[in-house]
């Protein structure tokens, strides 16, 4: 039976990689928001609030002045809808955390830990210790360098000069190879980009964001149709 | 330094509420959650689709350099890992816009 502070001494050695490889996302993270506008304070409290790489990365782009609320909450509720799947799965493996444990725990779920929590629950009973051990450096790590990032951002200049103006577009379409499930995937990628440019040109921002999405979702719907006994077989 | 602005505020409150109810969802739901294969794909199929239709705009309707940029990340994120796709994209806009 280990102790607690084991447990938390594992969950660090286990998730420091992934600590260091998003403090440079941290960091590009702070200094877009706040070339959009945002003060080093929103920027603390967007990533101690939201903690959501993809979902804030998304905001910072939608971002302007007057902020287009609506459309913000939107982006990132799709974005995060993940979330929903991953605490189904995650929370039966949480039988050893008290209710309160469950409750703020589940607050910093992000893919990286989500993903090293079920790894661990495969060998081991997943404890408090392990994931808030875990959870701990992760978050701090995020808060620090994305205020770091919007407190030294503006001194660098132009974004545009170094191209960081398209590190999102990078960024993004890199994230997307993570999420890749063939033939599927293809489709949703083709008829979201496509739906979403016409929208932008045709109707302006931040429509392009629903609309890209939704025909997206219609289009694996449809190209999942053929596939749906296979998925199931693989699945299994 | 400690600025803030009441929309904004707004926003972000917003965006929190939202992300912290889909993270404690499994909470309800854990045990009782019975996709379609189908339904399945679709809710998949969510990340890349919302991630796509953010970016579409500075991908396809901003010049012909981040376009073909854009492909180069796309190819590159076939083979690298992820920090290099990023540099590789980055570093082909500046190079492809240098051309204009």
């Amino acid at each position: 039976m280990s102790s607690a502070l084991d447990d938390a001494r594992t969950g660090f050695s286990d998730v420091w990689p992934a600590m260091l490889a998003a403090a440079p996302f941290a960091l590009l993270f702070g200094a877009l928001a706040a070339g959009k506008g945002l003060s080093p304070f929103e920027v603390f409290l967007m990533s101690a609030l939201v903690f959501a790489g993809g979902a804030q990365f998304a905001a910072v782009e939608l971002w302007a002045t007057p902020a287009p609320v609506a459309a913000l909450i939107f982006s990132t509720l799709l974005i995060n809808a993940r979330h929903v799947l991953m605490g189904t799965s995650l929370v039966p493996k949480l039988d050893g955390f008290a209710s309160w444990q469950k409750w703020l725990g589940l607050a910093y779920m992000a893919d990286e830990n989500w993903a090293l929590a079920e790894k661990r629950a495969r060998t081991h009973s997943l404890t408090p210790g392990y994931w808030f051990g875990m959870l701990i450096p992760f978050v701090a790590c995020w808060l620090m360098m994305t205020t770091l990032g919007a407190i030294v951002g503006p001194a660098l200049g132009d974004p545009r000069r170094f191209g960081a103006d398209f590190a999102f577009t990078a960024i993004f379409i890199a994230l997307t190879a993570a999420f890749w499930k063939g033939r599927v995937t293809a489709w949703t990628v083709g008829a979201a980009g496509i739906a979403s440019a016409l929208t932008y040109r045709l109707a302006g921002p931040p429509w392009h964001v629903l609309a890209g999405a939704l025909c997206g979702l219609a289009a694996a719907w449809l190209a999942a149709g053929g596939d749906a006994v296979v998925a199931t077989e693989e699945a299994a | 330094m400690m600025a803030f602005d009441s929309l904004n505020l707004l926003a972000i409150l917003g965006m929190a509420v939202v992300t912290y109810a889909t993270r404690v969802a499994g909470l309800a739901l854990a045990g009782r959650f019975d996709l379609s294969p189908r339904a399945q794909a679709a809710f998949d199929a969510i990340p890349p689709a919302v991630l796509i239709a953010v970016i579409a705009p500075s991908a396809l309707a901003t010049g012909w350099p981040e376009t073909a940029a854009a492909a180069v990340t796309a190819l590159a994120a076939t083979r690298l890992p992820f920090l290099a796709v990023v540099v590789v994209g980055v570093m082909a806009v500046v190079g492809l816009r240098a051309l204009t």
